[in-house]
C-alpha cells in the first residue's frame, strides 16, 4: 500500500503541474464552451417553439450547435485526454532510468502500474467534472432552466461512462509505453489505434456489410439481405469503443431516445410504440437499453488494463 | 554469510547469462565483484534483488529467498544501479523525499533524515537545484543518498564511480569505505576501476563468461595464480592472468 500511495502522489502532482495537462484542459474547456454556449443560443431561440421539453437541461449536452454537441465532442476528442495523459507512462522512466530505481525499493512492482494507472484516472475525472459543473453553470445563466433530480443523476450517469471511455484510452496508452521502448513509437500507436477505432471501424463496418450481404439497388433485394446488412454493419461498428460510448451516452442524456438500433432493425411492435408514444423513458428504462453498451465499455477497459498488467509483471527491466 | 547463492542460473534463450554461480559474501566485508563488460555481474545482482527470477539454483540474501520475499530482501539491500536515473524536474530534497515514500518513511522523519543524508553525500548547498542541472558526479552521489535512505544492510554498488573524474571517484570510495567501516554495511562493488578496488575491497570474484572463476583476497589469489612471489602483485596482473587463461 505504502509504495501505491508514493506513486499515486507523485504521479498525481506530475499530472496535475504538466504543461500537457494545461494545454489540454484549456482546449477542451474551450471547445466545451463553445459547444454548450451555441446549444444555449440554439436553445433560447426555440425554446418556446418546443411545444414541451421535458429535459430541457441536457438539451445543453445533446443539442448540437453549430457543429456538434457536447457528447459527440467527447465521443471524438476525449480519447486524446487519455492517450496524452499514459502513452509515455513506464517508457520514460525506463529511458531515465527512475524505473529500476523505484522497484528495487521495498514496494510491489505492481505499484508503479497501478499508481499510475489511479493517478491518470484521478486526473481525468477532476477535469472531467470540472468541465460539466462549469458548463452546467453556464447553463443555468444562460437559458435560466433549472435541471431536475433525474437531469442530475443522467449527468452522473453520463460522468462515469465518460470517465470509464477515457480510461479505457489511457490503459491502452500505458500498455503501448509498456509494450514499445522508444516514447515516439508508443505516442505514434496509440494515435493510429485511435484514428482507426474511431473513424474507420465505422468505414470498414459498411465494406464488411456490402460484401457478405451486398444490397442491389436495381433489382429488389430480399428483405432477408437487407436486415443482414443491417446487422453486420451494426455488429461490426460496435467494435468501436467511440461507437459503444455514443449510443450509451446518447441514450443516457436524451430521454427520449428509446433504441440505439436503427429502424429497420426494430420488430413492427417496437417501431409502432417508438412512433405512437412520445413520452420520454424513465431513467432506469434508459439504462436497460444501453445497459450491454456500459458493460462492454467497462469490460474493455479492465482488460485493457490487466493485459498492461500481466505483461508489465513479467517483464524484465534493467534500467 | 550475509549473500550466498548455489547454482545460481540465469539463461535467455540460449544464451547463458549467469552460470553455476556459487558465491559467499560475508557480513560487513567489501567485496569487489569483477569482470568485463556483459559477464553477468548485473544479472547477479537484479537475481539477488528479487527484480529477475533465477532459470535455476537459489540465493540467500539477508536470510531471506530473493525469489519469494523480494519485498522484504529490498528492505535490507540498497542497490545503486549503474547510470542511476533521476526525475529531471525535481530538486535534491524531492527526489529524497520520494524514495522516502517509497520506503514508508513518515514525512517527519524523513525530513530530518534527508538533511543528514545530503550532508554526508556533500550535497548540503544542492538540495534545492534540479536534478537536471546535476553533474555526473553530483548524481551518483545523490543515488548512495538514496540508496541509503532505507539504512540498508547491504549495499548493492553497480560501477559507482564509472565516467566520474580522479577527484569525484575518490570520493565515493571514501564513502564506500567509511559507510561499511562506520555502520558496519556489507558492499558488494561491481567495478572495472581496479586499483579502487584493490584499495577496499577485503575480497574480490572475478566472473567472466557467466561463471565465477575466482574468489578470494587479493593476496590468496595471487598466491594461486603466480606462486609464491617475490614482490606483491596488484589485482591488475591478477585479473590479467585469469583473463588470459580463460
Amino acid at each position: 500500500m505504502q509504495g501505491l500511495i508514493a506513486v499515486f502522489r507523485k504521479e498525481l502532482q506530475d499530472q496535475l503541474s504538466s504543461y500537457r495537462f494545461v494545454i489540454l484542459f484549456a482546449l477542451i474547456a474551450m471547445v466545451s464552451f463553445i459547444t454548450s454556449y451555441m446549444a444555449a443560443v440554439h436553445m433560447r431561440e426555440n425554446l418556446e417553439a418546443l411545444a414541451s421539453t421535458r429535459f430541457p437541461f441536457l438539451m445543453l449536452f445533446s443539442t448540437p450547435g453549430v457543429m456538434f454537441s457536447m457528447v459527440q465532442f467527447v465521443a471524438f476528442f476525449g480519447p486524446l485526454i487519455g492517450l496524452v495523459s499514459g502513452f509515455d507512462a513506464i517508457n520514460r522512466e525506463r529511458a531515465q532510468g527512475t524505473l529500476i530505481k523505484v522497484i528495487s525499493q521495498p514496494v510491489y512492482r505492481d505499484a508503479v502500474i497501478n499508481g499510475k494507472f489511479l493517478a491518470g484516472v484521478t486526473t481525468i475525472s477532476i477535469m472531467f467534472t470540472a468541465i460539466l459543473l462549469v458548463i452546467s453553470g453556464f447553463g443555468l445563466a444562460l437559458v435560466g432552466v433549472v435541471p431536475g433530480v433525474e437531469e442530475i443523476w443522467r449527468l452522473f450517469i453520463y460522468l462515469l461512462i465518460s470517465i470509464f471511455y477515457i480510461a479505457f484510452w489511457l490503459g491502452l496508452s500505458i500498455l503501448f509505453s509498456i509494450l514499445f521502448k522508444s516514447i515516439a513509437t508508443s505516442a505514434l500507436a496509440s494515435v493510429a489505434l485511435w484514428i482507426f477505432l474511431s473513424f474507420f471501424v465505422s468505414l470498414g463496418a459498411e465494406v464488411a456489410a456490402n460484401t457478405v450481404a451486398p444490397i442491389d439497388r436495381q433489382n429488389e433485394t430480399s428483405p432477408e439481405a437487407v436486415l443482414q446488412h443491417a446487422r453486420i454493419q451494426e455488429g461490426v461498428s460496435l467494435c468501436s469503443p467511440m461507437i459503444l460510448y455514443s449510443n450509451a451516452t446518447a441514450t443516457i442524456i436524451d430521454p427520449m431516445r428509446k433504441t440505439t438500433r436503427s429502424i429497420i432493425l426494430m420488430g413492427p411492435m417496437e417501431e409502432l410504440l417508438s412512433a405512437r408514444f412520445q413520452n420520454p423513458l424513465g431513467l432506469g428504462q434508459s439504462l436497460l437499453v444501453v445497459f450491454p453498451h456500459i458493460i462492454a465499455l467497462i469490460a474493455i477497459t479492465v482488460v485493457c488494463f490487466a493485459i498492461s498488467y500481466a505483461i508489465f509483471m513479467l517483464q524484465e527491466v534493467r534500467t | 554469510m550475509i549473500i550466498e547463492t548455489t547454482d545460481l542460473t540465469k539463461r535467455y534463450g540460449h544464451q547463458t547469462a549467469v552460470n553455476h554461480l556459487s558465491l559467499k559474501v560475508e557480513e560487513g566485508e567489501i567485496f569487489g565483484f569483477l569482470g568485463p563488460n556483459g559477464a553477468g555481474k548485473t544479472t547477479t545482482l537484479l537475481m539477488l534483488l528479487g527484480l529477475t527470477q533465477p532459470s535455476d539454483g537459489s540465493a540467500m540474501v539477508c536470510g531471506l529467498n530473493p525469489l519469494r520475499m523480494a519485498r522484504e530482501v529490498k528492505r535490507h539491500v540498497g542497490y545503486l544501479p549503474e547510470n542511476v536515473g533521476f526525475y529531471g524536474d525535481m530538486d535534491a530534497n524531492q527526489s529524497l523525499e520520494y524514495v522516502a515514500a517509497l520506503n514508508g518513511i513518515g514525512r517527519k522523519d524523513a525530513r530530518e533524515k534527508i538533511t543528514d543524508l545530503l550532508e554526508l553525500v556533500g550535497l548540503s548547498k544542492d538540495a534545492r537545484k534540479k536534478t537536471a542541472a546535476f553533474s555526473r558526479g553530483m548524481k551518483q552521489r545523490l543515488g548512495i543518498a538514496e540508496v541509503l535512505m532505507k539504512n540498508p544492510k547491504v549495499l548493492f554498488l553497480d560501477e559507482p564511480t564509472l565516467g566520474l573524474d580522479p577527484e569525484g571517484a575518490i570520493q565515493i570510495v571514501g564513502l564506500i569505505q567509511s559507510l561499511n567501516q562506520n555502520r558496519n554495511m556489507t558492499v558488494l562493488l561491481s567495478s572495472h576501476n581496479l586499483s579502487q578496488v584493490q584499495r577496499i575491497s577485503h575480497r574480490v570474484g572475478i566472473m567472466i563468461a557467466g561463471s565465477l572463476i575466482a574468489e578470494g583476497s587479493i593476496d590468496a589469489l595471487a598466491k594461486e595464480s603466480f606462486g609464491l612471489g617475490e614482490r606483491e602483485y596488484s589485482l591488475e596482473e591478477v585479473y590479467m592472468k585469469y583473463f588470459q587463461e580463460v
